[in-house]
């Protein structure tokens, strides 16, 4: 007797019209989780690669190892983070804001998911790299990237910093530690093993982040990444952000039967950990640890931050296409800054009122920058950058052949 | 000054180099412990130490992705492709990020990076042994493409292309490693040390890039060639008795225009010669620019001759080679005309 062969493809649990559904997946309590030492292996790793480091509680209480791990954490580093969070939420609405008015052609906004990249940079040191992806603004957020620079990319206008040659979104800003954005996913992954493997070699005590979507993982250059820092050894980040989806791609088409992205990693002989993706607790503590294993020369580390995408892929996506609308509200891990506001306000640092206040000041902010930087120009007000950039930069200097192409154009 | 063949000399660059620049790094597929399957690394790794001169697993997207990464932080790798023929799994890294790296981050990061790779058939290498993909490079902004002839230039080339500040595509035919061919399979392969250029400095020299060089004077016709094809035509023309001047590109990109243009402005006859596969090849961008430079000193057509449009076969090498026989033929052809 032979059975049939067939094909499995993967579906989301609903579709747009029916009732989100996350009951597949398991939610482990708050502070159960031990916090391993620093030269942990991957071999002993898997707890961590299943399951799902998390402080905050339903109740918003810091719970565990891990709350234990970051108690000298001052409040004031909290407060910071949730104006990062803030700030991000603002600027993120303001950009949305300006393409739905044609002043820019494109943004994408990172909602649900700005614990990781504002938590992760706070921990960071001035010489460390991220390798972004174009979901962690949340980094130059954190990274204090001026406003003026960041918006004036989104509309490549004279404030841009890359002056108008890169897609909105695309930022690079070398001195705030955030490597250039590519638009061809999974690149950047190996790169930053290859930026911490220079580190190692100069002796310079800094080390590289890289970031990568559930989506990317499925690209060569995860297996080249994980490879690398696996035989090298170098002292790198190696973070997957599962937000759940890749554009209208479900997460189970990019993981196929392994359960977690983490346990993944295991194979490669990296250890990993599974965090709780919108609890900023868990971001600062683990991102801590993380960084410093890496710092203090017990090789790579991954970790599966686990998320929700909670609003569209881009400008250019719809979402109610392909998933439920009200998806997002349903997501268990809840929402980044209404759970650490609710921490703050038990911790007794944080009101209502100073949330609604400091939210209203952010917003303010954000916008009258905006005012500020869309007068050099926005895409229905352009004022053109010289055509001439198109030429600079190529190369280090300018060979004869774009030379004349330049002068073919007349400038 | 020393006698060295193209691998010595290519040996004698990266040797060079990782004495001078604590920055350099050489790696890739079999290139440390071992020293390379061509021999050209051989000894570095031990006299520079595993950091500086290491093995990579086999993946190409990792030893370029590693090395955009190192670059960019201020390193220089000189990083190898096994065959030319195996690059393309690196594809992305080179022609998305190495390529684009400076333009794209406005001069925040750049790539000075080198991926040296064989090139080249003539040597029963059959498909994936013999491909010679440079017009995969020359279409692509932002990088430079780079084939040497001979040991001097290997060397002087090579050290320029570590020296640069922009990505360098470096390929090195194979059929050339040991010895000169002039297309030539049934007599015995010369050496180098019986060439004269052979003569390597042991020191610090260049040959900058972007430069071509009149290999042969002539006045009849000028041959445009590159890598192993120099050599081809120069027994080509002997064969066809044409008083042909020989330009060796040594860059395909940027190109050599000027030094192109005199030669045929003063011949008023071209033609093009290259082992890669006909159709958009190399060949066609050659034949673009010398009709828009030249055309009113041209008395005939330009004309290529090249691969033909197949993958490289194994058994008929030298029906796919294009030996001196064909190049003669058109040489003639296009003197008729």
């Amino acid at each position: 007797m032979t059975r049939q062969t067939k094909l499995n493809f993967p579906h989301p649990p609903a579709r747009p019209d029916e009732t989100p559904d996350f009951s597949a997946i398991d939610i482990p309590e708050a502070g159960i989780l031990d916090v391993p030492p620093p030269d942990l292996k991957a071999a002993d790793s898997h707890d961590y690669a299943q399951s799902l480091i998390r402080i905050l509680n339903d109740q918003g209480d810091a719970v565990g190892p891990w709350a234990d791990y970051i108690a000298d954490q001052e409040d004031e580093s909290l407060l910071q983070g949730l104006r990062d969070m803030l700030k991000m939420r603002a600027v993120d609405k303001r950009l949305l804001n300006a393409q739905r008015q044609g002043k820019t052609s494109f943004y994408l906004q990172c909602t649900g998911e700005e614990a990781i990249g504002c938590g992760f940079q706070r921990q960071l040191e001035q010489g460390d790299m991220n390798f972004p992806t174009y979901r962690q603004q949340s980094l130059l957020i954190a990274a204090d990237y001026p406003l003026r620079d960041l918006m004036g990319q989104i509309y490549s206008n004279a404030c841009d910093p890359l002056q108008g040659r890169q897609l909105p979104i695309m930022h690079s800003a070398r001195e705030h530690g955030f490597f250039s954005i590519s638009g061809n996913l999974g690149t950047q992954y190996v790169q930053a093993v290859g930026w911490a493997m220079g580190c190692a070699l100069r002796g310079n005590g800094k080390i590289a982040a890289g970031w990568i979507g559930d989506g990317a993982t499925a690209s060569n250059d995860f297996n080249s990444a994980l490879l690398s820092a696996s035989v090298y050894q170098p002292p790198v980040v190696l973070n997957i952000v599962n937000n759940q989806w890749a554009i209208s791609t479900y997460t189970g088409v990019a993981s196929g039967q392994s359960k977690t992205y983490a346990e993944r990693v295991l194979g490669y002989g990296i250890p990993a950990l599974r965090v709780d993706g919108n609890d900023y607790l868990a971001v600062i503590a683990v991102s801590r640890w993380a960084i410093q294993r890496a710092r203090n020369g017990y090789g790579p580390i991954a970790i599966e931050w686990f998320t929700y995408r909670a609003a569209p892929h881009s400008t250019s996506d719809d979402p109610s296409a392909y998933r439920p609308k009200d998806e997002a509200l349903a997501w268990p891990l809840g929402d980044p800054v209404e759970r650490l506001k609710t921490h703050m306000i038990k911790r007794g640092i944080w009101t209502e009122e100073r949330h609604a206040q400091s939210e209203a000041e952010l917003l303010a902010e954000a916008t009258a920058e905006q005012k500020e930087v869309e007068k050099y120009g926005t895409f229905v007000n352009p004022q053109p950058i010289s055509p001439a950039e198109i030429f600079r930069g190529v190369y280090a200097d300018m060979p004869e052949h774009l030379r004349r192409q330049r002068q073919e154009m007349g400038y | 000054m020393a006698r060295m063949s193209m691998i010595e000399a290519l040996h004698s660059a990266m040797d060079k180099k990782l004495s001078d620049d604590a920055s350099v790094l050489v790696f890739g597929e079999d290139v440390g412990f071992f020293g390379g399957v061509f021999r050209c690394t051989a000894g570095l790794q031990e006299k520079f130490g595993e950091e500086r001169v290491f093995d990579t697993p086999i993946n190409e997207s990792a030893i370029v992705g590693l090395a955009v990464g190192m670059a960019a932080q201020g390193m220089r790798p000189c990083v190898e492709v096994q065959f030319a023929d195996y690059v393309y799994p690196a594809y992305d890294q080179i022609t998305q990020e190495a390529a684009r790296l400076r333009h794209r981050s406005n001069e925040q990061f750049t790539c000075p990076i080198v991926v040296r790779m064989p090139t080249g058939g003539g040597i029963f290498g059959g498909q994936t042994h013999s491909q010679s993909p440079e017009a995969l490079f020359t279409h692509v902004a932002g990088l430079k493409v780079v084939i040497p002839s001979t040991p001097y230039d290997a060397k002087g080339l090579l050290i320029a292309s570590i020296e640069d500040p922009d990505p360098v595509i470096f390929l090195e035919p194979k059929r050339i490693y040991n010895g000169p061919f002039y297309g030539d399979h049934s007599g015995k392969s010369v050496p180098w040390s019986q060439h004269e250029s052979s003569e390597v400095p042991e020191g610090h020299y260049t040959v900058p890039l972007g430069k071509a060089v009149v290999r042969q004077p002539g006045n009849d016709i000028t041959i445009l060639a590159y890598g192993t094809m120099v050599y081809v035509a120069e027994a080509a023309a002997k064969q066809a008795g044409v008083d042909a001047e020989i330009i060796e590109l040594r860059t395909l990109l940027p190109l050599d225009l000027d030094t192109i243009r005199h030669s045929v402005e003063k011949t008023g006859r071209c033609i093009v010669v290259h082992e890669a596969t006909r159709t958009s090849g190399f060949g066609a961008e050659l034949i673009a620019e010398v009709q828009e430079a030249c055309f009113w000193h041209l008395k005939a057509p330009i004309r290529r001759v090249a691969g033909w449009d197949a993958p490289y076969p194994h058994a008929q090498e030298w029906d796919y080679f294009p030996g001196p026989e064909r190049i003669a033929a058109a040489l003639k052809l296009a003197m008729e005309e």
